[in-house]
């Protein structure tokens, strides 16, 4: 028996960083220490904590390490040894604080949260389903195939109150009856993968990190509403998720958790993956199930709703992946369980990809009903780098941006709903005082814009109107009126679109026109931009008094807009200067001498002058 | 390519409802969609030619146009957009001399731009072919390019 384990991620944050190497790495290095027989290494999907990845983790004493590099291994292999040391240079330490934490359990971005449906994520190997069915997978399965009647597994989920975790926040239950209900031998259910939101990467994560779980989900589904065939919709974009659900189907497939006669009850049920070709709008159900049946994504008119008529106009069930995740849970543990947590009108958990301009960014899973300040500031660490909080935004491109005061909100889908912003998919992106709220505004709008299916006229034309204003507004090009003419044009998409898509697309600039206006008013009346965020809007200049021309700016400007020599004070050609603020990096911190503006200007010499040399005093404190 | 595009065929049975697979492994055999291809694949599928232009257009992952042998995909998602994808993107097309959707003359690399990679804790990133690359800043990027020309960038 192996008395420990050493956990690496392999979720594709941190493969990017080099895990697959490190992990061979630590095979090699464990087995020349003599420890094979002691220690097992295990490869496991996301823990969460992207932005500290690569991340190891050794058991039973729960020590986390944080960018993790290859030439670290060694030290961790002999931390392992019987009077071995942790390493601590590895060691997580809080972003405010400085303080280290060794233990998993002690770090905020974890003790903070709820982790149910991302129990498993980074604490098993996805590839082997051994690892699963040890953590109680397929057991939620194997009590409803052998003791429960389809009607028993919806009343059950009914009663537990779990809601759509896609975005709308429908109740899941009343779906499975509908589809139940419809009349028809053939039915499928169908599991929505194709996550689409820019700033969201929960479902890619469950995938890469349990894929089993929604596999059991949507197999106790297709019972429950009587399919015998389901299809796993996953973006073409997701690879390594891909490959993991493949192994998982095919092991699956063999233990016979999958296929025909399954835990001999004579329910039949298989699972097809279909990769999705990239288009945003095949997140809406209707549109995920023309391009299943091999065309065009576009969204048609409900009803019929497609629990009634869905794919091959058979009855079909659509549910995301986490919603799918939850099921397992409310079967194993019951409904009262699963509904003692969360709200009033919301059960459950709610999962988050936190992002942006936090200490803290990854995967997290909360209470339903917690506030936006307590996963920003609990668990996201607040800001990094002493920058003012400005806005959070929650639900993507159909979302909204959420001001200071409104940090006190309940998460969940109603709460969220009337303050202007949505759950969405659980994208939430956090903004400091250099985001440009009017850039957000566009960059959504050009998202949308770009995304729009064409269809309906007033999503396909209001949102290019939309997004050309809010380009010329962010040019310095904006006129009076033009504040109006958007709200009008955002009311029209809204009311005259026949998806969700178009009905939601101008709310991130409806939402920061109500809480934002003064930014939007800047820029119009001022041409400034107070975040200084709009390249159009500003400029880089060199103070003179400060400038004590080393030339490291000049050397770093990519464009060759900065002139000067030696000791002499640089100059920054306005025409050619790209604002891409390399020269504001470039620039060390003990001259600090190039700043950047918006709506004013600075008297600058034309040509390089002398520099006016630096105090001997001030010499020595900056050295000191 | 006959050939190729016909042993394709052989795994399939040649339904409408096979369309979009059908594409997506052309796509991967040719680097592209051919418009012969395209035509061929209208008639296994008894699908008007229109109808699979129509929908070789609406996707964003096919190209009707040749692909570099490394595809550079800058994350223009939401994390990233506020940690400074934009001036990675301007590096990136500095660098190549290219700009979003543009092939090298040399067809080693095409730049697109995508939406959201999903890896928003690494903001901002970029994907060369399967490879993340994260915490990138406008200098960074560029060695990138430079260790095996973008290829397994980060050791």
């Amino acid at each position: 028996m192996k008395s420990r384990t050493v956990l690496i991620c392999q979720g594709t944050g941190c493969v990017s960083g080099g895990s697959e190497k490190i992990f061979a790495a630590l095979e090699k290095e464990i087995e020349q220490a003599g420890l094979a027989d002691q220690v097992q290494v295990k490869a496991t999907g996301c823990h969460g904590f992207c932005e500290q990845g690569p991340l190891v983790i050794t058991e039973p004493d729960g020590i986390f390490y944080s960018r993790v590099k290859k030439d670290d291994i060694p030290d961790i292999v002999q931390s392992l040894l019987p009077e071995g040391q942790p390493v601590e240079r590895l060691f997580y330490h809080n972003p405010v604080t400085g303080e280290a934490l060794p233990h998993y359990k002690d770090i905020p971005f974890y003790s903070k949260q709820q982790r149910t449906v991302l129990s498993n994520c980074g604490h098993i190997d996805p590839e082997q389903i051994d690892d699963y069915i040890a953590k109680g997978g397929y057991d939620a399965l194997k009590k409803v195939l052998n003791n429960l009647k389809p009607q028993e597994v919806i009343d059950e989920v009914i009663r537990s109150g779990l809601r759509g975790l896609g975005g709308a926040g429908f109740p899941t239950g009343r779906k499975w009856q509908f589809c139940h209900d419809a009349p028809g031998d053939t039915k499928y259910a169908v599991c929505n993968a194709d996550e689409g939101d820019p700033g969201a990467f929960q479902d890619r994560s469950i995938l890469e990190g349990d894929p089993n779980s929604v596999l059991e989900g949507m197999t106790i589904a297709g019972y429950a509403v009587g399919a015998r065939k389901g299809y796993m919709y996953v973006r073409a974009e997701y690879p390594l998720a891909i490959k993991r659900l493949r192994i998982a189907i095919a092991q699956s497939k063999e233990k016979g958790f999958l296929g025909e006669n399954i835990f001999g009850s004579g329910f039949d049920f298989d699972i097809e993956i279909f990769e999705g070709a990239g288009a945003f709008v095949c997140g809406e159900e209707t549109a995920l199930i023309a391009s299943l049946a091999g065309g065009r994504g576009a969204p048609r008119p409900r009803p019929p709703f497609p629990a009634v008529s869905g794919l091959h106009g058979k009855p079909t069930l659509l549910n995301n992946v986490k919603s799918y995740a939850n099921i397992r849970w409310i079967i194993n543990q019951g409904a009262d369980w699963f509904s003692s947590r969360g709200t009033d009108t919301c059960k459950g958990t709610a999962i988050f990809s936190l992002t942006g301009k936090t200490a803290n960014c990854g995967l997290i899973e909360v209470p339903m009903g917690i506030s936006i300040r307590k996963i920003i500031y609990d668990i996201g660490g607040g800001m990094p780098g002493g920058k003012a909080f400005k806005a959070v935004q929650t639900g993507g491109p159909s979302g909204g941006c959420l001001p200071e005061e409104h940090l006190d909100i309940a998460v969940d889908f109603d709460s969220l709903r009337k303050a202007g912003a949505i759950m969405g998919s659980g994208g939430m992106v956090v903004m400091d005082e250099d985001t440009c709220m009017v850039d957000v505004a566009r960059y959504f709008l050009d998202f949308t814009q770009k995304e729009s299916c064409g269809q309906c006229p007033l999503c396909r034309l209001g949102t290019k109107q939309m997004l050309e204003i809010l380009t010329d507004i962010t040019c310095g090009r904006g006129k009076p009126g033009d504040i109006d003419l958007l709200t009008e044009i955002a009311e029209a998409v809204k009311n005259g679109s026949l998806c969700a898509l178009g009905g939601t697309a101008p709310n991130p600039v409806l939402t920061t026109l109500r809480y934002f206006r003064h930014e939007y008013e800047a820029h119009i009346e001022h041409k400034k931009c107070p975040a200084r965020a709009c390249r159009d809007l500003i400029r880089f200049y060199i103070l003179p008094e400060k400038c004590q021309g080393c030339g490291m700016c000049r050397k770093q400007c990519p464009v060759d807009a900065i002139t000067g020599d030696k000791k002499m004070v640089h100059i920054i050609d306005q025409s050619t200067c790209t604002k891409c603020g390399t020269c504001i990096d470039a620039c060390p911190k003990k001259f600090s001498s190039i700043v950047k503006v918006s709506g004013e200007e600075i008297e600058v010499p034309k040509e390089p002058i002398p520099i006016i040399p630096r105090p001997k005093k001030d010499q020595a404190a900056a050295k000191a | 390519m006959e050939d190729r595009i016909a042993e394709i065929f052989m795994r399939y049975k040649g339904t409408k409802v096979e369309l979009v697979p059908l594409l997506q492994q052309v796509q991967e055999e040719c680097g592209y969609l051919p418009e012969e291809a395209m035509f061929k694949i209208a008639r296994f599928t008894g699908t008007p030619e229109s109808e699979v232009y129509s929908v070789a257009t609406f996707y964003a992952q096919f190209r009707l146009t040749p692909m570099g042998r490394k595809r550079v995909m800058i994350c223009r998602g939401t994390a990233c957009h506020v940690r400074g994808a934009p001036q990675v993107q301007e590096a990136v097309e500095r660098k190549l001399g290219i700009s979003d959707g543009e092939t090298t003359e040399d067809l080693e690399y095409t730049l697109d731009t995508v939406a959201c990679i999903g890896a928003c804790g690494l903001a901002p990133c970029m994907m060369i072919n399967k490879d993340v690359h994260g915490r990138l800043t406008s200098k960074s990027v560029l060695k990138v390019f430079e260790t095996n020309g973008g290829e397994q960038g980060e050791e």
